[in-house]
């Protein structure tokens, strides 16, 4: 990372914080409320993520939101492609997904792919009334018809550049970076 | 780190950092067979063949429904139905197996090293579901998976394996991979049934039940082949029961926590007396079918990959 | 036709002799040996006389493999008599002596003649037939002794096969012996071996392979050894593999009986670790054997307890080997590889030049009965020469033999068969050798 030129923090530890408030007000606001409400994760990344809106909205409406994760790498559509195998996280979904409003949470928002993934892994869990998407950054180049229902902050870029979404639970810190990609 | 093999041939040949590999990705795939839908499309499009040799139901179901929940297509092939009984080499069947292109051949044989000679032979990955009285490194691998929930770790353990070491080629497999993640293992059996040399696998061995499983963490018992009476390596059912089925009585020499295991299918009252069998505070058999599902998967899935 | 070998290091172990010297062959015979040949016979009829100059080779006479499979009649396939005894040839033997286990079973005077018309329409090595012991080789009812004596054949042995009754061997080694003809065991206790199909020990217990143990062989040794003792015959113990043999043989020629034995070139140079590929090349019976048995092999062959290396060649075709290794067939396709192994044996300072070619031409002669294994004047002229630094790589591929199942292919050798005659016959030459 060091080498790389145009490093650039575009999110700190305040900005990604007030984001996330304001997205959970947003997604009780679209939900009307708590009921049949259920936060899923996707690994590695929009699981921390989840968990703190799991948290925001408890603050807010003073009750707990099912939490789930998801590994979406079994659902990926270049898996046959790729020669060697990604990791492999565990998937812990441990309520029922049946009619419930189901926000999928997700650290960056790209080509789209990634989502497609977890709403096929979703379905296979269950059948859930509504799949909302909750994302902290948005960087546009979507390959897929998807859009996201909650953005943290949407974030032009080039297809060159990388955006890193760093966080406390697996980094030690929380900032939001871009940078050329060489 | 990347899993970089074509076959799965042995655990001889793996390396601990191997082995860990396998058994984290086995137990993300735990999981999926209690989903509702026990089913994920990982590997739509690709295809198993289970060529199988030797009769065996369980191994091989057990690949099938790994495959299967895999979304891979599953093939059965098994001596009694194939061309092999024709006078067939393994030779010609695998180049005609080949020629339809699969992407991973399961094979089971009588004849040890008979993976070895397919994998030379065959472009394909190639796993070894059992092969003579030489490895039968899937069991190996779901042993140590069970062995690692159920104590929370394999090095320091100290694990007893009881029973018919010379011909089986789950010992072996097991010997190779609890020694090299750090347990100690000790064996027992009647001397016509320990191998020659064997203590120089990194083994003890002895010929009393009594001597093996003090303090044990682990007892794992071996199934015996009644044929084997015919040799004369042992006299009869009914002295080999007497001297090394573990029963309630035996059992209290192990550790107090001390779990017991058996590749299955048991022959109750001649390894294992039914009630430890079915003690399921002690007894984590099904456990083991359970986590070989997920092995199965977890090989599945790190060997079959693009063509780049 | 006159040859005239000049120039060469000419070992005759019968005269004990090592030392440069020239050699005219006259008539199929040994004519002279001497020095400077060249100019004594120069003036007169030079002509007429194809000279060979070997400076810097080696002269011996011709090596002779008391311990070959030529397949012929019945498993054409694996080798016939002519393709083994090109082979035979190629790899610097003159003379070949073949085991009956042909299909049918070398048990009668008409398949002993056959064998001999056979090699003679190959004119290449002289073949020398060796009869069954017990017809069919089955161990039970006795051949015809005097009979196959008569149609040419030199020893009696049921080889691939041990002759498990005790009772069939004692009379066997009697009625041989009143005929001079050397009774050859293959020793294996085939209820200690059963099933086997590699040396029992740590790689056979690692690899999941049936071991044979080192005392299938030992017991069937010391058997032997006490019925010669006892009916004060003479016996050959064939392809001695283990440390046990060797003591027990050594042992016994102290007391005074009447044994000989033979070892195998991949006896003393491969273990049974090599096992661990699978390889069928590897497998062969009796089965490569432990480290220290390798190293008592050597001590064998140094000390005289061993008194001949044959090869044991058992060609096959890849249909039998190429399989799983427990129905491989075992074998090892050895004529075209054993004088190179066996030249190791100097390289590593094991045995000398001289004692390596008495163990592989006037050893073999004289267990045999053969008039070979000699350069003396007026003896046939079978004559192996050889360069003993000449570097190659076994390719299977070049052999002559059609058993292609060799564990050495690819192996860097040193020393190499250059030139061999038979009879006064030059039978083969490598193609560099100018002549």
């Amino acid at each position: 990372m060091a080498e790389n030129k145009n490093i650039k923090v575009v999110m700190d530890k305040e900005v990604i914080d007030r984001c996330l408030t304001r997205i959970a007000y947003e997604i009780l606001e679209k939900n009307k409320g708590v009921g049949n409400l259920a936060l899923v994760g996707i690994r590695t990344g929009g699981d921390y993520l989840a968990e703190r809106l799991k948290k925001k909205i408890f603050d807010i409406e003073g009750e707990e939101v099912p939490l789930g994760v998801l590994d979406i790498t079994l659902y990926r559509d270049d898996i046959s492609i790729s020669k060697k195998k990604p990791h492999l996280g565990k998937t812990k979904i441990l309520f029922s997904l049946d009619d419930k409003k189901v926000v999928l949470v997700d650290d960056v928002l790209f080509t789209g792919r990634t989502i497609r993934a977890a709403m096929d892994a979703l379905i296979d869990f269950g059948r859930p009334k509504m799949i909302q998407l909750a994302v902290l950054i948005d960087r546009g180049h979507r390959e897929l018809p998807i859009r996201a229902d909650f953005v943290g902050k949407n974030l032009p870029s080039s297809l060159w550049e990388a955006v890193t979404v760093s966080l406390v639970e697996k980094n030690g810190v929380d900032e939001v970076i871009i940078a050329e990609d060489n | 780190m990347k899993f970089e093999r074509k076959d799965i041939l042995g655990i001889s040949e793996l390396s601990v950092n191997e082995i860990n590999l396998i058994l984290e990705t086995a137990e993300s795939f735990l999981e999926i067979s209690t989903r509702e839908i026990k089913k994920v499309p990982t590997l739509r499009g690709k295809t198993v063949i289970n060529l199988f040799f030797e009769a065996s139901t369980r191994t091989r179901t057990s690949f099938e429904i790994a495959g299967k929940r895999l979304s891979a297509d599953t093939i059965n092939i098994s001596a009694s139905t194939s061309s092999v009984v024709k006078g067939e080499t393994l030779i010609d069947t695998a180049r005609n197996l080949e020629a339809m292109n699969p992407d991973v051949i399961v094979i089971r044989h009588s004849a040890a090293g008979a993976p070895h000679l397919l994998a030379t032979l065959v472009k394909q990955s190639i796993i070894n579901a059992g092969d003579g009285a030489h490895e039968h490194p899937t069991q190996a691998l779901l042993d140590m998976m069970t062995i690692k929930e159920k104590k929370g770790k394999i090095a320091g353990l100290k694990i007893a394996i009881i029973g018919d070491i010379t011909h089986s080629r789950v010992a072996r497999s097991n010997i190779y991979g609890l020694t090299k993640m750090g347990a100690e293992v000790v064996l027992a059996g009647p001397s016509t049934m320990l191998p020659r040399d064997i203590e120089q696998m990194g083994v003890k061995a002895y010929t009393k039940l009594e001597d093996a499983i003090p303090d044990a963490d682990v007892v794992m018992m071996l199934r015996i082949q009644l044929e084997r009476q015919k040799q004369n390596i042992f006299p009869s059912l009914r002295e080999y029961s007497q001297r090394y089925c573990l029963h309630s009585r035996n059992i209290t020499l192990a550790r107090k926590d001390a779990i017991v295991m058996h590749p299955g299918p048991i022959n109750r009252g001649v390894e294992i007396s039914p009630d430890i069998a079915d003690d399921s505070s002690r007894s984590v058999i099904l456990d083991q079918v359970n986590k070989g599902v997920a092995v199965r998967m977890a090989l599945l899935y790190l060997l079959t990959g693009g063509n780049e | 036709m006159k040859i005239l070998l000049t120039g060469a290091r000419v070992i005759d172990p019968a005269r004990k002799t090592d030392t440069t010297a020239d050699i005219l062959l006259e008539d199929g015979k040994i004519a002279k040996t001497g020095t400077d040949l060249l100019s004594s016979v120069k003036s007169k009829e030079a002509v007429k006389i194809k000279i060979i100059d070997l400076d810097g080779m080696v002269l011996t006479p011709g090596l002779i493999d008391m311990h070959t499979h030529l397949r012929e009649p019945g498993l054409e396939y694996k080798e016939t008599i002519a393709s083994g005894a090109r082979a035979a040839v190629t790899g610097g033997f003159t003379s070949i002596a073949c085991m009956p286990n042909t299909d049918p079973v070398n048990d009668n005077r008409s398949i002993t003649e056959f064998i001999k018309r056979k090699a003679s329409e190959a004119a290449l090595a002289n073949v020398y037939p060796i009869g069954a012991i017990s017809r069919g080789s089955s161990g039970i009812q006795m051949t015809e002794f005097w009979d196959l004596k008569e149609a040419g054949a030199v020893a009696l042995s049921d080889d691939g096969k041990p002759v498990m009754d005790a009772a069939l061997m004692r009379h066997a080694l009697e009625y041989a012996h009143s005929l001079s003809l050397p009774v050859i065991a293959h020793s294996e206790d085939t209820n200690l071996s059963a099933g086997g199909q590699m040396n029992e020990g740590y790689y056979s217990t690692i690899l999941g392979l049936r071991g044979i143990p080192s005392i299938a062989e030992e017991v069937m040794i010391a058997r032997d050894i006490l019925i010669a003792e006892f009916t004060k015959t003479h016996l050959h113990i064939a392809h001695v593999s283990t440390a046990g043999s060797v003591r027990l043989i050594r042992n016994a020629k102290e007391r005074g009986i009447q044994i000989t034995a033979e070892t195998a070139p991949h006896y003393f140079t491969l273990t049974d670790e090599v096992l661990q590929t699978y390889s069928t090349s590897l497998k062969v019976n009796p089965p490569l054997r432990s480290a220290a048995d390798l190293k008592a092999i050597r001590e064998g062959l140094a000390d005289g307890t061993l008194d001949a290396i044959a090869t044991d060649h058992a060609p096959h075709a890849r249909t039998d080997k190429e399989l799983e290794f427990e129905y491989a067939a075992s074998g090892i396709s050895g004529l075209e590889t054993s004088l190179s192994l066996s030249l190791r044996l100097v390289q590593d300072g094991v045995l000398s030049l001289p004692d390596l070619i008495a163990k592989m031409s006037l050893n073999p002669a004289q267990i045999l009965h053969l008039p070979k294994g000699t350069l003396a004047a007026g003896a046939d002229a079978d004559i192996t020469v050889f360069d003993p630094h000449l570097k190659w790589t076994v390719d299977v591929g070049a052999f002559c033999s059609k058993g292609k199942n060799s564990p050495f292919h690819g192996w860097e050798m040193q020393g190499k068969a250059l030139l061999t005659i038979v009879g006064g016959e030059i039978k083969y030459s490598l193609p560099s050798l100018k002549i």
